[in-house]
């Protein structure tokens, strides 16, 4: 038999960006150790629409761990206290009977609140808008085989592109700094050969806009990684930072500069 | 209605070739001046809409997610094929095409599938321009794997991402496209139904999901790539939100349903545990090639400690019932076959709602084999996703595994150039019924989303507008205005009945009555139960629904009751079209047609035709149209895994 608790739940409700929002208290019993977090959360929104009233608007959609839509904090933790875990994939057999849970939206002046427990990721899609690509046109391509990669550097470059853009390592920062992401994205190209060509000016532009959207900077703290559903590593911030400073004072931008 | 597929003829290696010649161009000038709408995100959408905006075209975007890249391709593990051949182990785009053709069981179109087979080519050089971070050999090529039983290694693979890879890969060259102003990306809109003017798709009708703002967006040509329809069953390996309200409006207004009836159950997924289960996770079925499949021989030892059940007390059913193949039989036969002996009260894991719905996959041979280090190497992503689910570790307990449905052959019917019944409507990946017949095979619906996304919608776009004359419309039209006043009754309707079920307790009971009836063994007597049963819960639902808050800001409730009540009406088609097919066929299996070996027979005089369903004004009674098939390349043949 499946072990079952009670729980008292702190969540955040906040009816819009402009309402200041508040704590609600929530007691369910019956709890699952089998259930995942969200299925949780469903229960207590089933138990509300039954009361009439408005239940708990929070992000998902897989519910794989994959498609970084679901995020919450959970007890001060973006997607809750399992490592390489996110909160779709977190199961109810981390709590104990009688457990309070406090949920959280991300907290981030980049990530706006649009209701209870969804927030406005958009600037990432901005950020990857401003240079997270290889320039190639459909259609143009030559025979995938005619551009050999080390196996070395494919594989780190497949450790960065696994990021999942949930925004977790947003929210674990004290700063509230999207590097973790940017140089994720950043690491994934720079690291194959396809991706050279606009190694530099894609740092330069991705970091601005990073910048404009309002993330907070790197102070080194490493929270990120801590968070990161994917276990993306803070090495690749260093990789970024030295493309950075590559792109602003070396000879690339002389060349940058010559042809204006 | 006289179906035309416009599917070319002549030698089969040219058809592709000559029809992009004989398509009419539109001038590079020229495309800024027409707008087209790609709705949906993923592989055929997003790359779909990336590719026709760096062509020049004006295009329009939209996703529920609240990003492009969140779409469920994302979920995809196993690979994408392509007849590379880089394996020089006999692989060509004839032999892609020859599997596929058979793999669907002879209910698909030869010439799509050809194409598909020939462009897969084409796909990998553009992924790997893209970035997608394919899996390497050590002298820096390609690396491959044989997948899905296929005799040849032509699946390419990011790790157990590879629907992630490419899907990032697509994502990021519509962002590229976002940035140069020829996309225009709505996110968290959601498609609410079809402006159809003068028998032509002119536009769409979205609800912005953040304020509840209704909206008409105008535009020379539609393209549906909005997924499949899995969710009916309510548990299903899709995500959340996918739905098949896109795909289900614009069948009202016209556009026939092809093959509704063809859902493909996948074998290898994590069993329900209770019966507040919102999802089923599906784990490769790369772990057949190294588990070995089982129930108990007697019902008593079920709910027995697998490891005290004696050897001589197992059940190894698979390898019992098919020496050669064994637990690598295709989906179809392993999910039926897991059904049927839980069916027989011998499967294993918790009762849910009275039933053990359960088998072990158990690793202890190959563990003793190969060791553990290396079943880790090879499984251990799995293993852990497992774990995180289950609370138990299949190092050590035997995994338990059981079927959920987890793709749709079946969807919107479209002739060659994807075009639907209603000129101007494309429809592109899941969303449409095109290549895979009446079963899908492994590392082939990523392979069909690219194809139709980068290799066929920029052609047969243009195409299209290079010979349609089109009456200039705005906002002010009575169609615009009359199909975004029926939306917003709808959603009135769906607010104000005051009644007491919740969206998600009907869509429980819907999805039960569609698994039971129209699952993995389907029989003439059940189909009717279920076809006479909806139209009941149906009218329930449209009289005793609960829907709490407004309609003008963020509501997920009243998002979910819009989804299923379109889900209500399709999976009564489903069962009539399952009920029409009296034949077996791919994952179609009916109880009253099996061979002497208890497998799929199929009735090719009766029934090798596409069922093409039109709405005709009452869901009950949709008129049934017929597409014939024709096989010139292969010879129609009887499956046999024995």
């Amino acid at each position: 038999m499946a072990k079952t608790m009670k729980l008292t739940l702190n969540i955040w409700r906040q009816k819009g960006g402009t309402d200041p929002g508040r704590f609600e208290r929530h007691e369910l019993s019956d709890v699952s150790e089998h259930m995942s977090f969200l299925e949780m959360l469903d229960v207590l929104n089933e138990k509300l629409l039954a009361e009439g009233k408005d239940p708990v608007a929070f992000d998902h959609d897989c519910r794989e761990g994959i498609c970084g839509m679901c995020g919450m904090v959970i007890n001060g933790r973006p997607h809750g206290p399992q490592e390489a875990t996110t909160t779709c994939q977190l199961h109810m057999r981390q709590f104990h009977d009688g457990d309070e849970i406090t949920i959280e939206p991300w907290r981030a002046t980049a990530f706006p609140v649009i209701k209870d427990l969804v927030v406005n990721r958009g600037a990432f899609d901005r950020i990857i808008q401003a240079g997270g690509y290889i320039s190639v046109r459909t259609g143009a391509a030559r025979d995938a085989n005619e551009i050999p990669v080390p196996k070395p550097d494919a594989d780190l470059a497949m450790d960065a592109a696994q990021c999942i853009g949930c925004g977790a390592c947003v929210a674990a920062c004290p700063n509230a700094s999207a590097n973790l992401f940017v140089a994720a994205k950043l690491a994934h190209l720079s690291l194959l050969p396809q991706g050279q060509p606009e190694r530099y000016d894609r740092v330069r532009k991705m970091v601005a806009q990073m910048d404009a959207e309002g993330f907070g900077h790197c102070t080194n703290h490493y929270e990120c990684m801590a968070a990161c559903p994917k276990e993306i590593d803070v090495e690749f911030i260093a990789k970024m930072n030295r493309d950075m400073l590559k792109a602003m004072v070396g000879e690339r931008d002389e060349v940058a500069s010559r042809k204006k | 209605m006289q179906l035309d597929s416009k599917a070319p003829s002549g030698p089969i290696e040219t058809r592709w070739d000559r029809h992009r010649f004989e398509m009419k161009l539109v001038n590079p000038a020229n495309r800024r001046k027409f707008r087209v709408i790609v709705v949906g995100t993923g592989l055929a959408g997003g790359a779909g809409a990336a590719s026709l905006g760096e062509m020049g075209y004006n295009v329009l975007s939209f996703c529920y997610q609240d990003s492009p890249r969140r779409a469920h391709s994302i979920a995809a593990q196993g690979g994408i094929n392509a007849a590379k051949n880089y394996q020089n182990d006999g692989d060509s785009v004839f032999r892609l095409f020859y599997d596929t053709v058979k793999g669907g069981d002879f209910r698909s179109r030869e010439s799509n599938v050809h194409r598909l087979a020939q462009v897969s080519v084409n796909i990998i050089d553009q992924c790997v321009a893209q970035g997608v971070p394919f899996a390497r050999e050590y002298g820096g090529l390609l690396d491959n794997r044989s997948f899905g039983g296929a005799q040849v290694s032509r699946t390419f693979y990011a790790r157990g991402q590879t629907g992630q890879q490419l899907l990032l890969g697509a994502y990021q060259a519509l962002e590229r496209q976002v940035e140069s102003g020829s996309v225009k990306m709505n996110a968290r809109t959601e498609m609410m139904d079809l402006i159809v003017i003068d028998g032509v798709a002119r536009g769409i009708v979205t609800r912005d999901m953040v304020s509840g703002k209704i909206e008409a967006h105008l535009a020379d040509a539609v393209v549906l790539a909005t997924g499949g329809y899995g969710n009916a069953f309510f548990l299903s390996t899709n995500a959340k939100g996918c739905n098949t309200t896109a795909i289900w409006r614009a069948h009202r207004r016209g556009a026939l349903f092809a093959n509704p009836c063809f859902t493909q159950i996948h074998p290898t997924c994590i069993p329900p545990s209770g019966d507040y289960q919102s999802k089923l996770t599906l784990m490769s079925e790369s772990l057949r090639n190294d588990g070995r499949v089982w129930v108990p021989k007697s019902a008593d030892d079920c709910g027995k400690d697998p490891s005290s059940i004696p050897e001589k007390d197992r059940d190894y059913y698979l390898e019992r019932l098919y020496p050669s193949f064994g637990n690598l039989v295709p989906r179809d036969i392993a999910s039926r076959r897991a059904k049927e002996v839980c069916d027989d009260g011998r499967g294993v894991g918790p009762k849910v709602e009275g039933v053990r719905r359960g088998v072990y996959l158990d690793f202890r041979d190959s563990i003793k084999r190969l060791g553990e280090k290396v079943v880790r190497e090879r499984y251990g992503n799995l293993f852990d996703m497992y774990e995180r689910i289950t609370g138990e570790n299949p190092y050590k307990v035997p995994m338990r595994i059981y079927p959920a449905t987890h793709y749709t052959m079946g969807g919107l019917w479209v002739d060659y150039n994807l075009m639907s019944t209603i000129p101007g409507l494309f429809v592109a990946g899941e969303a449409n019924f095109s290549d895979h017949g009446a079963n899908r095979l492994g590392a082939s619906a990523l392979m069909q989303g690219l194809s139709d996304g980068y290799f066929v919608l920029p052609y047969v776009l243009g195409n299209y507008l290079a010979q349609t004359k089109l009456e200039k419309i705005d906002d002010g039209h009575a169609e615009v205005k009359k199909t975004v006043a029926e939306v917003q009754e709808r959603i009135d309707k769906l607010l104000s009945m005051g009644g007491k079920r919740t969206p998600d307790s009907f869509h429980r009971e819907l999805g039960a009555l569609i698994w039971d009836n129209c699952g993995m063994a389907r029989n003439g007597k059940n189909l009717q139960k279920a076809i006479d049963r909806i139209p009941e819960l149906r009218a329930e639902f449209w009289s005793n629904l609960l829907v709490t808050g407004g309609g003008e800001e963020l509501n997920q409730t009243l998002e979910k009751a819009g989804r299923l009540a379109d889900f209500m009406e399709l999976g009564e088609l489903m069962c009539r079209d399952a009920l029409a097919r009296d034949e077996s066929c791919g994952c179609h299996f009916r109880e009253e047609h099996v061979t002497a070996e208890g497998e799929a027979q199929r009735e090719d005089d009766q029934f090798m035709h596409v069922a093409a369903w039109e709405y005709s004004g009452d869901v009950s009674k949709p008129t049934l149209h017929k597409e014939k098939l024709e096989y010139e390349f292969v010879k129609p043949s009887q499956r046999s895994y024995k």
